[in-house]
């Protein structure tokens, strides 16, 4: 399970708020056209990585698959079924501030268990959701009185202590310092590998995808071509990007798609 | 060296008293004008003694709580409905909008046609001025709420009623104990110039009754116990906004 097929896929947002002035050229233009022609499939259990660059509606994207806002036209399937609307078999991680403030770690987690009839079954699993992340100890602190990565992971565990077959994350790790980005990086590895549930991911980190990816997607502007690359990356974990030539030539190829010369 | 405030208002107080005394020793006043603070505080125990004192400030404050309750079950859940419900807002909010303006004292006259005299048009007051801030207050907060928290609820299948438990309440209650705050001031300011006109009974009414009967004393002894009240209900409503159920908060 966590198969998804994307087809067709458009997105349009029309923009109620413009303050049009005479001599503004984009007055006119009430309609933008975020996604266009999308055609994506990824397998079950993929981790899937987006990379584009700002604006381009990688996460209206994202926000369609979990079923917070409507595509214009096309559809996506997963597993077969079209979305209709969120639900807890499809996670999303958000980028800020996804915990709920008033809620501790515990009630936080405990949200996706909270019709469990078994208390002590509860419990445990809560404990061992929250034990994965290493937080053993601040069950009982609010999102405020913890440090960013300290937020990211007890977000991780509450989204996937309901095993979801889908987890979507937008940017789970801006914000965070390099250290904690490299080390959440490889907890959603290990996390990926031990719930073995279909992950995408969007980034704006090419090393990011790099090490993590089965699949890389490289998104463009809907007035060019949205989807400029998708490529299947097979690659054990963990990855070292320098010692593996593979990588290496398509870190320099995903660096030049996305405008930058850093490999010439 | 850091003063206990508790220490530090009590010598302003004292100042002023003293002030107040030094200004009507030497300031040749009658005592009809302007009595000196010793006559004040002589009259003060003796209303107090005889229960006239307890009696009106049960009144006000009766008829302040009914009002304030009654605006706060009613002005919170309306504030709820217009923050959520786009088309409700646009309907409703014009009107709220419009009426909010216009002073309680306004309302005196109709409140008196529509209710007669006693308790009631006294406590309707109160309950105008305090619906209108709750109401606006909370459809503020309700709007303020960050999109992504109704996300998760989506996410997690909240139904309607969770929604409203786990997310919205939470989240705007800060503000709404703020409000609350601010909202019990107005009613308690409204409450004595009700009960100028609309009753019998009350620290306004007995203001008023002393007015016409040339007693100041007894007019600053009401002033007074007016502004205690005020102090002790403002200090109530700060211990209620300290509340652990917004200690999430304490962060922005
Ligand atoms: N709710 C909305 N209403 C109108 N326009 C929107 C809305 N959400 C996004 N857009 C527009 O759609 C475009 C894509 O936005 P989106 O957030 O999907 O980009 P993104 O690829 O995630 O960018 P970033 O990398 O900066 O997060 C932007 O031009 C944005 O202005
Ligand atoms: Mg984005």
């Amino acid at each position: 399970m966590g198969h998804i097929l994307i087809q067709d896929l458009a997105k349009r947002y029309q923009n109620r708020r413009q303050h049009s002035r005479k001599n503004d050229i984009h007055a006119h233009e009430k309609i933008i056209t975020v996604l266009e022609d999308v055609n994506l499939e990824f397998q079950d259990g993929e981790m899937v990585c987006i990379l584009g660059p700002s604006g381009c509606g990688k996460s209206s994207l994202l926000r369609i698959i979990a079923g917070f806002d409507r595509a214009t036209s096309g559809k996506i399937l997963i597993d077969g079924q079209p979305i209709l609307k969120p639900s807890s078999d499809y996670i999303f991680v958000f980028q800020h501030n996804g915990l709920l403030p008033w809620m501790t770690v515990w009630q936080n987690v405990e949200l996706g268990l909270r019709h469990l009839d078994n208390e002590a079954e509860k419990e445990e699993t809560i404990q061992e959701y929250i034990s994965m992340v290493e937080l053993d100890g601040f069950e009982s602190y609010y999102p405020h009185q913890l440090s960013g990565g300290m937020q990211r992971r007890a977000e991780l565990a509450r989204a996937i202590v309901v095993n979801p077959e889908l987890l979507i994350m937008d940017e789970p790790f801006s914000g965070l310092d390099f250290l904690t980005h490299l080390k959440m990086r490889e907890e959603v590895v290990n996390m990926h590998q031990f719930i073995n549930k279909t992950i995408v991911i969007v980034t704006h980190d090419i090393d990011d995808a790099l090490v993590m990816a089965d699949r890389v997607v490289v998104m463009g502007n809907a007035s060019t071509k949205n989807i400029l690359l998708n490529r299947k990356l097979a690659f054990g974990h963990p990855r070292n990007i320098e010692k593996i030539e593979g990588l290496r030539e398509l870190r320099d190829e995903l660096y030049l798609m996305l405008g930058v010369n850093y490999a010439v | 060296m850091k003063r206990n405030p508790l220490f530090l208002s009590s010598v302003s107080f004292s100042l002023l008293i003293l002030l107040w005394a030094i200004i009507t020793y030497f300031g040749d006043f009658s005592e009809q004008i302007f009595p000196n603070p010793f006559l004040v505080l002589a009259s003060g125990v003796e209303l107090f003694n005889d229960g006239t004192l307890l009696k009106h400030v049960v009144a006000s404050l009766y008829r302040v709580t009914i009002g304030f309750y009654l605006a706060v079950i009613l002005g919170i859940p309306l504030g709820i409905v217009l923050g959520r419900k786009y088309l409700v807002r646009q309907l409703i909010n014009p009107i709220i909008q419009f009426l909010r303006p216009i002073s309680p004292l306004a309302w005196i006259p109709l409140a008196m046609l529509w209710f007669g005299i006693g308790d009631q048009p006294a406590i309707f007051l109160i309950f105008l001025s305090s619906f209108f801030p709750l109401v606006v207050a909370t459809t503020m907060a309700v709007n303020r709420i960050n999109p992504v928290y109704f996300h998760v609820a989506a996410n997690f299948n909240f139904s309607q009623q969770e929604v409203i438990k786990k997310i919205i309440i939470p989240a705007i209650l800060p503000e709404v104990l703020t409000a609350l705050r601010l909202t019990i001031a107005i009613a308690w300011l409204v409450v004595v110039a009700a009960e100028m006109i609309a009753v019998q009974s009350g620290l306004g009414y007995l203001i008023l009754d002393a007015r016409n009967a040339l007693r100041m004393d007894i007019v600053m002894v009401g002033m007074i116990v007016i502004g205690m009240i005020g102090v002790l209900l403002d200090l109530i409503m700060l211990r209620l906004a300290k509340n652990d159920a917004i200690g999430w908060n304490k962060a922005s």
